[in-house]
């Protein structure tokens, strides 16, 4: 079965062609591909809505993790915020304080829709639901987000990864921040190249980035690395929708984010081996949490 | 083309905090308990590479006991899957591997009862996303994209057509075929992705052809 796009030029060739937003494209190809009905697919991408949501009401609220390592800091940033003393402003904190709500939730295993990731899960419905307090979106609308950060991230993991572990950090909230910024604006009103030129330059920002988790879990730095992927994606889409343009094409900075993963070494692909995770703090922490090693069993004796 | 869903991007709705780890462990475990057919009663479970490294943090033990136990990613039991496989009686372990495996992420389950025991190896490839990659040792690529089944046969002649036609006749079409055998003439596995749903009906009529020995099926 032929699908309809495999880089972002044809995306917004297609989009551009048929005067159609992003979105649609991405529905129509998931309609081809999946032999669903376009009711159908909606309906499931109301449910992962629906997720995100609760997911940010319940980090706002104030959640913590096993390990002790994350939680609270969405509270924390919401407080300040009230204070009426932020310096980046209130829309780029909202985004980030939800996005933090997310990946607080999830680390503490609670119930969230993976964005491309879990790992990365805060950005897209940080972004979105701190932009629909500007924008007033319909729901159709908050759906269409949704469908055009998979559009353009279909492609990332068709071509490069979304894998920390195959790509890095780059790969996980690299993605999720440019797909956001993609989506951001088309909601904003602007077009499916804009949205190109803003997915680019965040990307472009987000290159190199390295997954080192302490004690390999989903939280230091994976959180905030979340709460400065929302920032960026707000900044980058501002910049897109200002005129800005990426000079190196979008399909171009997507294959050096592949390459630049492809030449990592294992110890900073998500392994706990490397960066962060082997600072003297990261590897007190995992002592702490595992008590020494992680080998340390306490499984269930296997009969 | 490894991801073809919009859904593969935008979900899985599941329980955190690794989608690689967590959810995509525990669709090796599910999909491994569907072949399997039931509930085994003990599992031996190797890791390799970053599930190796960091399968405690990112709850990859108990997820795939949860998939084990036939829990979809977001079944919020997934965080009580130690607790409930022993009252169960399903006892299991855990084997990190110093091995390279050619994907970071690979997990070797094996898992039987009383009556037989079966292998996987499966691979997270991320963002909740498997493949199995191999079967009781014969080499395979099943994507889980499409609902598949699995045929454990006799090496004959004509018979790769007899299975075929069975499905031809009842309008299944095929989207995928793999075959492989470990010795001429001996054991041989079929893996077909098809684009339908299969009924009981088509699981029957297969089951009944001569030199079949084994007809298995996963969906989507």
């Amino acid at each position: 079965m032929e699908v309809l796009f495999k880089s972002v030029k044809e995306l917004v060739a297609l989009a551009e062609s048929s005067s159609k937003p992003i979105s649609e494209i991405m529905i129509e190809q998931e309609m081809l591909l999946s032999r669903r009905t376009r009711e159908e697919i909606i309906a499931q991408m109301d449910n992962n809505l629906t997720v995100m949501e609760e997911a940010v009401e319940k980090g706002l609220q104030g959640v913590q993790s096993t390990s002790g390592l994350t939680g609270g800091d969405a509270v924390l940033i919401q407080k300040y915020m009230a204070s009426g003393k932020s310096l980046s402003g209130d829309l780029i904190l909202d985004a980030v304080s939800k996005a933090v709500a997310t990946n607080e939730v999830n680390a503490a295993m609670g119930t969230i829709c993976a964005t491309p990731t879990a790992g990365a899960a805060g950005i897209v419905p940080g972004t979105l639901f701190a932009v629909k307090n500007k924008l007033n979106p319909t729901r159709d609308q908050m759906l269409n987000y949704l469908f055009t950060t998979g559009a353009f991230g279909f492609v990332v993991a068709n071509n490069a990864s979304i894998s920390g572990a195959a790509g890095g950090c780059q790969a996980e909230t690299g993605s999720a921040a440019s797909m956001a910024a993609a989506a951001i604006v088309e909601m904003a009103g602007g077009t499916p190249q804009q949205s190109a030129e803003a997915f680019s330059i965040v990307m472009k920002n987000m290159l190199g980035l390295v997954c080192d988790p302490v004690a390999g879990l989903v939280e230091v730095p994976c959180v905030k690395r979340n709460a400065m992927g929302a920032a960026k994606a707000l900044v980058g889409a501002d910049m897109a929708l200002a005129g800005v343009v990426s000079r190196i094409p979008t399909d171009e900075v997507i294959d050096a984010m592949h390459r630049i993963g492809q030449s990592m070494p294992s110890a900073l692909r998500e392994t706990a081996k490397g960066g962060l995770a082997t600072t003297p703090t990261g590897k007190a922490l995992e002592a702490k949490i595992f008590g020494g090693t992680k080998e340390n069993s306490d499984h269930i004796p296997s009969s | 083309m490894k991801f073809r869903s919009v859904f593969d991007i935008i979900g899985p709705v599941m329980i955190g905090p690794s989608s690689s780890h967590t959810a995509g462990a525990a669709r090796i475990g599910r999909v491994a308990r569907t072949l399997f057919g039931r509930q085994p009663d003990w599992a031996k479970i190797y890791l390799y590479g970053s599930f190796a490294e960091t399968y405690k943090g990112h709850g990859t033990d108990v997820a795939i006991i949860g998939g084990l136990m036939d829990y979809d990613t977001f079944d919020e039991r997934i965080k009580t899957a130690f607790e409930d496989a022993k009252k169960a009686g399903f006892s299991f372990e855990f084997i990190p591997e110093e091995e390279e495996m050619e994907h970071p992420n690979t997990a070797k389950i094996v898992i039987g009862d009383e009556n037989s025991v079966m292998e996987l190896t499966g691979i997270s490839i991320g963002g909740g996303k498997m493949e199995v990659v191999e079967l009781n040792g014969f080499p395979l690529r099943l994507s889980g994209n499409y609902p598949a089944l699995l045929v454990v046969h006799q090496d004959r002649a004509g018979l790769i057509a007899s299975v075929a036609n069975a499905l031809a006749k009842r309008g299944v079409n095929i989207a995928h075929m793999e075959v492989g055998r470990k010795e001429k003439g001996k054991m041989a596995l079929m893996v077909i992705e098809v684009d339908q749903l299969i009924d009981d009906e088509i699981i029957n009529e297969l089951r009944g052809l001569p030199h079949i020995t084994q007809v298995s099926t996963i969906a989507e």
